[in-house]
């Protein structure tokens, strides 16, 4: 036998809150409104898929260590994998912002959901140059060797020093993508809370008396 | 070359295309048209609809 849960209780009102901000059917919906069957709403999934793999490959990287690639055959696939999927994300999204940009999808009190999305999209690129800089390569000496003096001109370099190995590489595995799955998850459920954004109310000046007739 | 290659040899310097102040490698300037390509094509293509089907 339970006992009844005080209106006080935090856990109790977290739940009500949770359930009436996102319903499970809204959380997790089957059905889509008709104007979603396009391609250009594929992209924000795409660059989903594409993030789970830069992080699984990215695990497998961590596991083996930073040099690993430069010794191992299979590590050298695995470092392949992890760049190209990166390639793949961030040419996803910016093609998913795109598309969102051109359909001012912050409309219908959507503003979290860009804002959301553009810590992702500004993580995203802090991500992948701390990942520039743990190649630990000649590659990553020039650009770090370069950062640091436009990072150094504005006062960041006392807190953010990309000349050293260890810190741009925990920024690059723990800190950064964490903040950046965090925010994805927090961008999906105000899709799934607001809905995806429809496209603009054609001007009815624009239609022809045919598709009027038809 | 092995058959595990990459079927275009990325292993040397890039090319640059300078036009005024403007200066781009190659390399960037092709993913930039592709991603363009993309997304027009996304807009433009008919998505597949429960009606396309057998």
């Amino acid at each position: 036998m339970t006992a009844p849960v005080a209106d006080s209780n935090w856990t109790g009102r977290l739940r009500g809150r949770a359930l009436r901000s996102l319903p499970p059917d809204r959380l997790l919906p089957d059905r889509q409104p008709v104007y979603v069957a396009s391609w250009i709403y594929v992209f924000g999934v795409l660059t989903i898929s594409a993030f789970l793999v830069v992080l699984v490959s990215g695990g497998i990287l961590a596991i083996a260590g930073p040099q690993w690639w430069h010794s191992a055959r299979l590590g050298h696939f695995v470092n392949s994998l992890h760049l190209w999927s990166v390639e793949l994300f961030m040419g996803f999204m910016v093609i998913h912002l795109w598309g969102k940009f051109w359909m001012a999808a912050w409309r219908g009190h959507r503003a979290r959901t860009w804002i959301t999305g553009s810590i992702c999209f500004l993580g995203s690129i802090g991500t992948a140059f701390t990942g520039y800089l743990v190649q630990s390569n000649f590659d990553s000496q020039w650009i770090s060797t370069q950062a640091k003096d436009g990072l150094n001109s504005v006062g960041i370099g006392a807190y953010f020093n990309v000349l050293n190995f260890g810190q741009m590489l925990m920024w690059h595995i723990v800190l950064l993508p964490l903040v950046i799955g965090l925010f994805t998850v927090i961008h999906v459920l105000q899709v799934r809370r607001r809905g995806v954004v429809p496209p603009f109310e054609r001007d009815p000046r624009d239609i022809s008396a045919d598709e009027v007739a038809s | 070359m092995s058959l595990v290659s990459a079927p275009v040899n990325l292993n040397h310097l890039g090319h640059y295309l300078h036009w005024g102040v403007i200066q781009i490698s190659v390399a960037n300037l092709t993913v930039i048209i592709l991603m363009v390509v993309v997304f027009v094509l996304a807009i433009l293509l008919p998505f597949p609809t429960k009606r396309d089907r057998p």
